[in-house]
């Protein structure tokens, strides 16, 4: 009898059966939101855990001269030092202008191919989709996959690279090297982003472009307003706030680069294409200054934490519209 | 302009939280500068005011 009742039990059922009484009767006493506390507690746990502690003990670390190589040496507090290290350090500051070169070309790139990609997908014609679907394939790559891709395409003896640039100026393939150069190292790496991430920025202009009802270009070519005029007064106003939500998260995603140009350039020739945080793992995991690091990720951190809430401000603002 | 101003004394929103998106911009101009080194060294504590006083402002009335 007793098996013939478990069988047709489902398994909440099985569950409730083997809560032992004292415990059954105590989760019924409970109320909703105790309920919910009981839910959410696990995840609020693990936040802390994993996001909240490690930032607690970062900023508490960058005020010592901890090292986690010998971790058995005494500690000692040594205040705002490493904030001062590193905002009067020459070298940070080379890092913070090689990222803002990275960082300035491949938005105004990304922008323009982007806007202009989209522009030309928003026409209806013959294979649309097909052609959508072609432009988007970079972004799904890894980045690590995408800088090992283009190491090859850089190669001054095989790469396609090379040979393409030789055949359209004369120039030979082999005499020169994106990656190995000094001046045009820090190009190659603007290029390779640019041709990953593109078809993104492409997505969100579109998705700016396909906003705009027709009735406001209708109404316009009623008042005989030139393509031109179009563009500039409906096209382009229509679509800032979307493309400004791309800058932002552009500008975010590259100012923390760090795998595709590890497998790119790892950060040569020399420090030139070193980034912030190439810079940052060096000296967190090669020389090992783990206070010094620290203050640095702390100040990376708060600059990527404004960015990003100008970016929330402005994707609110788009949600608005 | 006068309405900006407005904003800002009676502690609105809207004019503190543009207020505060300008100060990190500025730090993070500041920070990434090739041009002067002490632009460079104070532009942390520019983003940190801002970033602070943007979290602040955020819960400010419409």
């Amino acid at each position: 009898m007793g098996d013939e009742k478990q069988m047709t039990d489902s398994p909440i059922d099985k569950v409730a059966q083997a809560t032992p009484a004292p415990l059954a009767r105590r989760i019924r006493g409970l109320s909703d939101r105790a309920i919910a506390w009981i839910f959410v507690a696990p995840s609020i746990f693990l936040l802390l855990a994993i996001n909240i502690f490690p930032l607690i003990w970062t900023v508490h670390l960058s005020f010592t001269n901890f090292r986690a190589n010998r971790p058995n040496r005494d500690v000692e507090w040594i205040g705002l030092r490493n904030y001062e290290r590193i905002l009067s350090d020459s070298d940070v500051w080379n890092t913070m202008q090689a990222t803002a070169h990275f960082l300035i070309w491949t938005i105004v790139l990304q922008v323009l191919i982007g806007f202009a990609l989209a522009y030309l997908i928003n026409k209806k014609f013959k294979g649309n989709d097909l052609w959508t679907t072609i432009i988007v394939l970079p972004m799904m790559l890894s980045p690590a996959v995408v800088g090992n891709f283009w190491t090859f395409l850089y190669q001054p003896q095989i790469g396609l690279f090379n040979y393409v640039i030789g055949f359209l100026t004369g120039a030979d393939p082999s005499s020169f090297s994106m990656i190995g150069d000094v001046n045009l190292a820090p190009w190659a790496i603007v290029i390779a982003d640019t041709w990953m991430w593109t078809p993104f920025v492409m997505l969100i202009c579109l998705a700016g472009l396909r906003s705009i009802p027709d009735s406001i270009y209708e109404a316009a070519e009623c008042d005989r307003a030139s393509k031109w005029r179009q563009f500039w007064t409906i096209t382009v106003p229509m679509v800032l706030p979307f493309l400004m939500l791309a800058v932002l998260f552009r500008g975010i995603e590259n100012f923390k680069m760090f795998d595709l140009v590890v497998q790119l350039t790892g950060g040569g020739p020399g420090a030139i294409t070193e980034l912030t945080s190439i810079n940052l793992k060096r000296e967190a995991f090669e020389k090992w200054r783990t206070g010094y690091s620290s203050a640095y990720a702390v100040i990376l951190f708060v600059t990527v934490f404004g960015l990003a809430s100008i970016y929330v401000k402005a994707l609110n603002k788009v949600k608005e519209r | 302009m006068s309405n900006f101003i407005k904003g800002l004394l009676t502690l609105r929103r809207g004019p503190w939280e543009m207020v505060a998106s300008i100060l990190i911009a500025v730090g993070v101009i500041m920070l990434m500068q090739p041009f002067v080194l002490w632009l460079f060294t104070y532009s942390f504590i520019v983003t940190l005011v801002g970033t602070v006083m943007f979290i602040i402002v955020s819960h400010f009335p419409e």
